[in-house]
């Protein structure tokens, strides 16, 4: 049925297939643009907007690799502490689940208020909303060390650190990349309602500017640019992690 | 193939002595066990599968955390910690590393200065010298297999306990395997845990039925090991051992 596609023509047939789809409902339903703006007067205003798109873009882009530099790093000491410690297992791993039951949303309007209307809030949201998924992925793989492993570094004498570090974080850190791929999908949306709750630079922000003045179509815009570059960033990781993985594994 | 590099001096390897009875929670796993392995030499430890051989080879390793022993388990010249080197059925290989850092393995984990050219002569001693900068997953069986013997010979320990380290190979290149370890592992403490009676016909100086009332020795043919797979005695001694396994399970 579907002729050998390569990746990025079947992506492209999608894109196109998607704008069609949108063209189609416009046109069927007559939506006026302040409800529903056309596909073409989208990319009109992106082009119209190119500069103020790009200097909102940044600001969130900032928040977000921030976010996930520190959130990566935070998550992989948890993890490690964690499978080295089972006092810490005992202590943290409820609190961490619990800290889970909390809407992440709803730390949104405390976050500002501690934190301020800059970066900080925004980012301190980008990196609690991928903290859990970081830590417990690679936290569940640390713990995965196959046991032939260890019992044969410890005949050899080594002690629980160099354990850790020579072999239980090496064989951990596939799970680690994933943990990592799916921060990276949800970092810009922890910068987004950071934005929404109180910012005055961003694309969260250029939202609710061109939401409140019935721009529609340059909140559309927003919106695709948020998208693009979500999946610029998940690519980017991607490919971080098949070189950090680039290894001859079983 | 000498063994000049790798020789060690007979004296260092000692008597190992386990005996009493071991539990795991609640579970008996043997119960008046006295064995004793001869100092420098091959001891093949035979036995149906669950009569606790490994536990026995655990016991060995320092790794009976989880077991309960009412006995003892000792070096005739003291303790057993950081003497004992490893070798499994499994080639544990870490598969991130190449050949050569997974013969320095020890070192590593012990954070001491690798030592290069010991390693080199190491891998050239188990006939690997071309393969040093490849991955685990570029060997065949038989070649992981050599590496494992490498780290093995790399930790220079007068205990060895090799458990299975030549069931998950072809016939032919266990056969290589089993000569190669035989030579390469002259003088010390060895005890090979083993299902195969033709193996330990081949390399056992005392061999050892282990049965739950026990480990009860068994005859070992004549002649100093690698003993030939074809020598009548040896084909003689494998049908003998195969025929007390029988009856004694």
């Amino acid at each position: 049925m579907t002729p050998a596609l390569k990746p990025w023509q079947a992506a492209l047939a999608s894109t196109l297939a998607g704008l069609a789809l949108w063209q189609a409902v416009v046109m069927a339903t007559g939506l006026p643009r302040f409800i529903l703006p056309a596909p073409g007067l989208v990319a009109q205003t992106i082009w119209d907007n190119r500069a103020l798109l790009a200097e909102h873009a940044l600001v969130t882009l900032s928040e977000v690799l921030i976010g996930l530099a520190l959130g990566a790093m935070l998550g992989g000491l948890s993890a490690i502490g964690l499978a080295a410690s089972p006092l810490a297992r005992v202590l943290v791993r409820p609190m961490l689940v619990f800290s889970q039951a909390i809407p992440v949303f709803a730390l949104a309007p405390i976050l500002t208020l501690w934190l301020g209307f800059g970066l900080g809030s925004k980012i301190a949201m980008a990196l609690i909303i991928i903290y859990f998924p970081v830590t417990s992925s690679f936290f569940d793989a640390l713990m995965r060390t196959p046991r032939d492993w260890l019992g044969l570094a410890q005949v050899m004498g080594a002690s629980p650190a160099r354990i850790m570090w020579h072999i239980r974080v090496p064989a951990a850190l596939p799970g680690f990349a994933s943990g990592l791929r799916l921060a990276a999908v949800y970092a810009p949306i922890g910068a987004i309602i950071g934005e929404w709750v109180g910012a005055s630079r961003g694309l969260g922000y250029l939202m609710l500017l061109a939401n409140g003045r019935a721009k529609t179509d340059l909140m559309f815009a927003a919106l695709i640019t948020l998208a693009v570059l979500t999946l610029l960033l998940h690519a980017a990781v991607n490919a971080g992690c098949k070189r950090l993985l680039d290894r001859p594994d079983r | 193939m000498g063994h000049g590099s790798e020789s060690v001096t007979l004296t260092s390897a000692p008597a190992l002595h386990l005996s009493g009875t071991a539990r795991i929670g609640s579970d008996t796993i043997f119960s008046g066990l006295d064995l004793v392995l001869r100092g420098g030499e091959w001891t093949c430890l035979l036995g149906a599968s669950g009569v606790g051989k490994s536990t026995v080879l655990r016991l060995f390793a320092g790794l009976g955390q989880h077991i309960t022993l009412d006995g003892c388990c000792r070096a005739s010249d003291g303790a057993l910690a950081g003497r004992v080197a490893l070798m499994a059925q499994d080639d544990l290989l870490l598969p991130w590393l190449s050949v050569h850092d997974n013969v320095l393995t020890g070192a590593r984990l012990r954070g001491e200065r690798p030592d290069h050219t010991r390693a080199d002569v190491v891998l050239a001693r188990v006939g690997l010298s071309g393969h040093a900068d490849k991955h685990p997953a570029d060997l065949s069986g038989g070649q992981r297999q050599r590496v494992a013997l490498a780290r093995t010979l790399m930790e220079d320990r007068p205990i060895v306990l090799l458990d299975e380290p030549f069931s998950a190979l072809d016939a032919l290149t266990r056969a290589q395997m089993q000569e190669l370890t035989a030579e390469a592992l002259q003088g010390r403490t060895v005890l090979l845990v083993t299902h195969d009676p033709g193996e330990a016909a081949r390399l056992g100086q005392t061999i050892l039925i282990m049965t739950p009332t026990g480990a009860h020795p068994v005859a070992a043919p004549p002649g100093a090991i690698p003993r030939a797979i074809d020598a009548p005695e040896v084909l003689q001694a494998q049908a003998a051992l195969l025929t007390q396994l029988r009856t004694s399970t």
